[in-house]
């Protein structure tokens, strides 16, 4: 009992990260409660891949499932990083847009039930281009209709980050869960780099990506809410708390005119130091959220 | 593209509102106004280039961090102004759309420009939800995280019938390079697969575009072309008022239904295992 042991606490630790999205998603519900909708054995492929000679997956790379989080009615929506990189395609984005509306169906039906998406996604899938731009619209627009009713709550935990179009639907949500090793933002730093060219971004500077996208710097900011160890049960802990939580009094995105003020406030001629920034935004009115 | 991105939709803003410069206490990179389409009072907003921002990667017509705020700000304001009035006197949002991409920029990040984004998003799609008709007008380019922080939110969506436009997740060099093959090759997928194609006529097969219109040249628009577009935007601001607050007409469309089999089989699916204890 409580012996000094010499065995450090993260080789018992069950790292998150490492399970993949099925498991990620399957890891918070409620013992004996949840099932996965719409399955493997389903098989609603993508339309678009086999017709470019890719082969398509039979869950698309995007899972979901309901079940109970805390006693409390929840879907769970993963993206699977390992499959075409997370990418948002028709049906992968169908499948968030509809498990949303399904929950916000409920939730007005007076069963408020939350939703958690894992997203670890480089946003849209370029062999469904414009289906999938129209997709993110869709999930953007059906996870602010539940954000009314019932949490939403993203976890971005590693290790492909959330970029691109869905890093708005990480903005919209509830609350924001991130760990260390996580990556947060819109344009990945690969695109900067080839864009606006390597003296705006060196993407092989990886300081300076954890700097700015990681997660302890988008926590410290306050543009995401918690930062939780790479270990399931933490994670799962933290979500149980958002759902209790219910929906917050005031959503970030409902906070336009401190954020604008706050980017009027910045000196553009030069780079801007990230953790300068995270320093001022913590000290200026609101706070960091 | 050898046409500098934004001049077609200051035109129309131009000619639709009868002014171009931007409000004191704004970016000169977002144009703001209030003008009447049919009698009604309705809110006009643009994002134009801008040579001398002070953020250097929006200076082509990216939309970035000001940009989005901006618009949320002019968003937000005509809800509350709007608040106690019933669905039908909400006044009208039209969004002119002319913009190359998001900005691509470490200050834009540092700073949280995927925030931003959504801080516009939500503006947008609040007053859809709240009743305001929101209309799109694709006046020349809608690239991806642009469109999505200007316009994607919209109840109908118009654009014009032009080689100029071009609506889409990424611009070709780009795409053509992640996805490893060449713009040619890009181009003749985009004949066979219609959700890649860059043309806009493909892209109204995808049941997102509630019309098509017509201007022989849309950076310079006559004044019946005007008149034209007008009326369009008039009608799709009754049909807006008709229809429902969600986004669901673009998968119930006519076209969705051959074009987006894939969402409809998901949706259906999904409704039928739904279940609870």
């Amino acid at each position: 009992m409580n012996a000094p042991t010499l065995i450090p606490d993260f080789v018992n630790r069950k790292s998150f990260i490492e399970l993949d999205a099925r498991v990620r998603a399957q890891s918070f519900f409620d013992e004996g409660t949840w099932r996965e909708l719409v399955g493997p054995f389903d098989r609603i492929e993508s339309p678009w891949l086999a017709k470019q000679g890719i082969a398509p997956q039979s869950d698309d790379g995007c899972i979901v499932i309901k079940g109970k989080i805390g006693g409390s009615p929840a879907v769970a929506i993963a993206f699977e990083g390992a499959f075409q990189g997370g990418s948002v395609g028709e049906v992968s984005g169908a499948k968030m847009t509809a498990a949303l509306d399904l929950a916000t169906k409920d939730s007005e039906a007076g069963r408020p039930t939350a939703a958690v998406l894992l997203l670890e996604t480089g946003g849209v899938r370029l062999q469904e281009a414009n289906l999938g731009l129209a997709a993110v619209a869709e999930i953007i627009s059906s996870a602010l209709a539940l954000r009314q009713h019932a949490p939403v709550i993203t976890i971005v935990a590693g290790t492909v980050g959330c970029f691109g179009g869905m890093s708005l639907v990480a903005g919209v949500s509830s609350y924001t869960i991130m760990t260390r090793e996580a990556r947060l933002g819109l344009n990945g730093p690969e695109v900067i780099e080839q864009e606006s060219g390597i003296d705006e971004f060196d993407s092989s500077d990886r300081a300076l990506i954890w700097a700015i996208h990681g997660g302890e710097q988008r926590v410290g900011m306050g543009l995401a809410d918690s930062l939780v160890e790479d270990d399931a049960n933490k994670i799962a802990a933290a979500v149980r708390d958002c759902v209790h939580k219910g929906v917050p009094e005031k959503h970030r995105t409902e906070q336009v005119e401190l954020y604008r003020a706050r980017i009027a406030a910045i000196n553009t001629s030069h780079q801007i130091d990230p953790a300068t920034l995270r320093q001022q935004w913590a000290n200026t009115k609101g706070g960091v959220r | 593209m050898n046409e500098q991105v934004g001049l077609r939709g200051r035109a129309w803003f131009k000619a639709l509102t009868g002014s171009d410069t931007p409000n004191s206490g704004d970016p000169n990179s977002v144009l703001a106004t209030t003008a009447a389409v049919e009698n009604e009072s309705s809110l006009f907003l643009c994002v134009v280039p801008d040579k001398n921002s002070r953020f250097p990667c929006v200076r082509d017509g990216q939309v970035g961090l000001e940009e989005a705020f901006t618009l949320a700000t002019h968003v937000r304001a005509i809800i509350a102004e709007d608040r106690d009035k019933p669905r039908e006197a909400k006044r009208p949002i039209i969004a002119i759309i002319d913009v190359k991409s998001q900005a691509y920029g470490r200050r834009e990040e540092t700073a949280g420009i995927f925030f931003a984004a959504a801080t516009s998003a939500d503006a947008y799609a609040s007053a859809r939800v709240a009743g305001h008709p929101v209309i799109s007008l694709v006046a020349g380019q809608a690239f991806s995280g642009g469109f999505l922080t200007h316009g994607y939110q919209a109840n109908r969506i118009l654009a014009f019938d032009d080689a100029g436009i071009v609506i889409h997740a990424m611009h070709k060099e780009a795409a053509a390079r992640i996805t490893r093959r060449s713009v040619a090759e890009l181009e003749k997928l985009g004949h066979e697969i219609a959700p890649m194609s860059y043309d806009v006529r493909d892209y109204a097969k995808l049941g997102l575009l509630c019309k098509l219109l017509h201007a022989d040249d849309p950076q310079h628009p006559t004044s019946s072309e005007v008149a034209e577009v007008r009326k369009a935007i008039t009608e799709a601001i009754a049909d807006a008022r008709n229809g429902k607050l969600d986004l669901s007409n673009r998968w119930e469309s006519d076209a969705a239904k051959t074009t987006r089999r894939g969402t409809l089989a998901v949706r259906a699916a999904l409704e039928a295992q739904w279940f609870n204890e």
